[in-house]
């Protein structure tokens, strides 16, 4: 899979790798408040049931997901934590904003401690909005990511997402830096200009329901 | 000497010749740090424990990581909007924390609510303890690595939630409480679907006193685990179920008087005598039994009449100081309410137990075992929201 992001696979083998990832998503959860009780009725009750969906929701850690469902209040001491295990996903990765809290702060709109959006420290593809969220919610954003994923253009996905990580990799590739991460010739730092292009080519968030993300 | 120091000493003694053991085998610090995601925490607590060989030595948990700032926050709101903040402390049964701020708020402004809001109210109390404690027993047993219970524990609890959802309109934060009673009536047919859904819960208790209790590594890894005596219970203020194990006979709900209609029910406080993990656990399932019988004899004495009193359209709490403070699923939950007459609180106290439950843990984990640490913490049993707050 190393040459998706050099060259371009043809079309039905695209189609079949994207249909392959997207039924066979595993999700870390990562359940901070309220919404992680309707986060866990959704994954793990047997009335919601997201295995149906070819969601595993077991991972044994972060490096094994394939998206994280972020659900709850992020507080300012919390983000750190939460921009951390984002690092530690591999690629290509996909994340959950569930909650009013995780998409801009919700009843703590006004808080001293709360970070305003999880959107400010990880880049979110999907949006469920409500407090919490009722689970059936959080599948229809599980089914939008899916459609997203089997839509999805793999180059650039691959070449285009999480400008650090991606960097680090082809810095390694390249003879730049060693397999802990050590400097061995100093890259030049990324510019205001090739973080906009990075920008650029993450698609447009989805919204479950289309209203706005409160 | 009672049988709880009995157990004490003998599982102090066993915890000297450990350390004894670690000294002959010269076992190594380690600094091992349990959160702040972990799966065993529920939601995000950091815990450090410094180990010796395999016991800990010295234990701290780490709070604040979901601190919203809810005291400060309530300064800013109307009476009125501060149930929608208050309601999320204990996300898990979210109807019990309203209830003592209104009722904090009626006592400032000297009205109280009517009979048949009061029946309501402990009513969807007692609904929101079961469905709070359910998943608790559903937890336990993943704590322990059993994965079947939280199963049936997420399935039961639907039915309690679909009633809170039927009644209030919210799943999860009801919102329900208003100063002066509720904002609605039952609907139709809700009195008999409850009598259903209590019955199936009652059943859930039965299968996990069979699956979990009458579990032989369950009883190895809860009983003589994790002992705490009565006089330290009480110093670090443990309240409500982990008290009530350590052989505190103590509920706010029979011992207190407020306007809730606990008296029209017939019912029983368990203590434990242990004050092991054990207990704690056996007492909250017992005590989801109690709350299913006192729904059961409450669905019956529902008075007629109205639910809400005559209070003002602008509600203005007069000037003053209260403190009201009920049995809530985690323990003691109160709320200290000063107002200056405005439309807000001027400032607010929030007494929450989850907050005393782990402050023991320091205590409770020195020189236990680190398999044991987990289930200690599940069976002190704590929200994060409620830690924080
Ligand atoms: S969005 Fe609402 S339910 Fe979810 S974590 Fe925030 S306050 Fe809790």
């Amino acid at each position: 899979m190393g040459l998706v992001d050099k060259s371009r696979l043809p079309a039905p083998l695209t189609k079949l790798f994207n249909m392959s990832r997207s039924y066979s998503l595993w999700v870390y959860q990562w359940g901070l408040a309220c919404c992680a009780i309707e986060m866990g009725a959704a994954f793990g009750s047997p009335r919601y049931d997201v295995m149906r969906l070819g969601v595993i929701p077991l991972p044994a850690s972060p490096r094994q997901a394939d998206f994280v469902c972020v659900s709850g209040t992020v507080t300012d001491k919390m983000a750190p934590a939460v921009k951390r295990l984002w690092e530690q996903m591999p690629e290509p990765k996909y994340a959950i904003s569930m909650g009013s809290c995780a998409n801009c702060g919700g009843p703590y709109w006004d808080s001293y401690s709360v970070t305003k959006g999880v959107d400010q420290i990880i880049p979110i593809d999907v949006y469920v909005p409500g407090c919490p969220p009722r689970p059936e919610a959080l599948l229809e954003g599980v089914v939008l990511l899916q459609q997203r994923i089997k839509n999805e253009d793999m180059a650039a996905k691959w070449r285009g997402d999480e400008f650090t990580t991606l960097q680090r990799t082809r810095a390694m590739e390249a003879g730049e830096v060693d397999r802990d991460g050590e400097l061995i010739n100093v890259p030049t730092a990324p510019t205001l200009e090739t973080a906009q292009a990075v920008d650029s080519v993450r698609p447009e968030p989805i919204v479950v329901g289309g209203g706005p993300i409160e | 000497m009672t049988l709880t120091d009995r157990q004490q000493l003998s599982y102090i003694a066993s915890q000297a010749a450990d350390a004894r053991l670690n000294v002959e085998l010269e076992t190594e610090g380690m600094t091992l740090n349990i959160g702040p995601q972990h799966p065993a925490t529920h939601g995000t607590l950091r815990i450090i424990c410094r180990l010796d060989g395999e016991q800990v030595v010295w234990a701290e948990p780490v709070a604040g990581y979901m601190h919203r700032g809810y005291e400060k926050l309530t300064e800013v709101r109307t009476f009125p909007q501060v149930t929608t903040l208050v309601n999320r402390i204990d996300w898990l049964g979210s109807f019990a924390n309203e209830v003592p701020f209104i009722l904090a708020a009626e006592k400032l402004m000297e009205i109280e609510a009517p009979p048949r809001a009061q029946v309501i109210r402990t009513i969807l109390f007692e609904l929101s303890r079961i469905a709070n404690v359910s998943l608790f027993l559903g937890d336990l047993g993943v704590q322990m690595g059993a994965i079947t219970p939280v199963f049936l524990a997420f399935r039961d609890r639907e039915y309690i939630l679909n009633l809170i959802e039927g009644a209030t309109g919210g799943r999860f934060h009801p919102n329900f409480d208003r100063i002066g009673g509720l904002k609605d009536d039952l609907p139709k047919g809700w009195i008999e679907e409850t009598r259903g859904a209590v019955k199936k819960l009652e059943q859930f208790c039965d299968t996990i006193d069979d699956l979990l209790f009458g579990n032989e590594i369950f009883q190895s890894r809860m009983r003589g685990i994790g002992i705490i005596p009565a006089d330290i219970a009480t110093d670090y203020g443990l309240s409500g179920a982990n008290a009530r194990a350590s052989g505190i006979d103590w509920d706010l709900r029979r011992d207190q008087d407020i306007p809730l209609s606990y008296d029209l029910a017939d019912w029983k406080v368990w203590t434990h005598p242990d004050g092991d993990s054990w207990a704690r656990c056996w007492i909250r399932l017992q005590e989801t039994r109690e709350s299913c019988k006192i729904v059961t004899q409450l669905l019956d004495q529902i008075p007629a009449g109205p639910v809400m009193t005559k209070v003002p359209r602008i509600i203005k709490v007069p000037e003053g100081e209260a403190w009201v403070s009920t049995e809530n699923p985690l323990g003691e939950m109160g709320y200290y309410v000063v107002s200056k007459g405005g439309l807000g609180p001027f400032r607010v106290k929030i007494r929450s137990a989850s907050f005393n439950n782990i402050s023991i843990v320091p205590w409770a984990l020195k020189g236990v075992y680190v398999p044991d640490v987990i289930t200690i913490l599940a069976s002190l049993y704590f929200i994060l929201g409620d830690i924080d707050r």
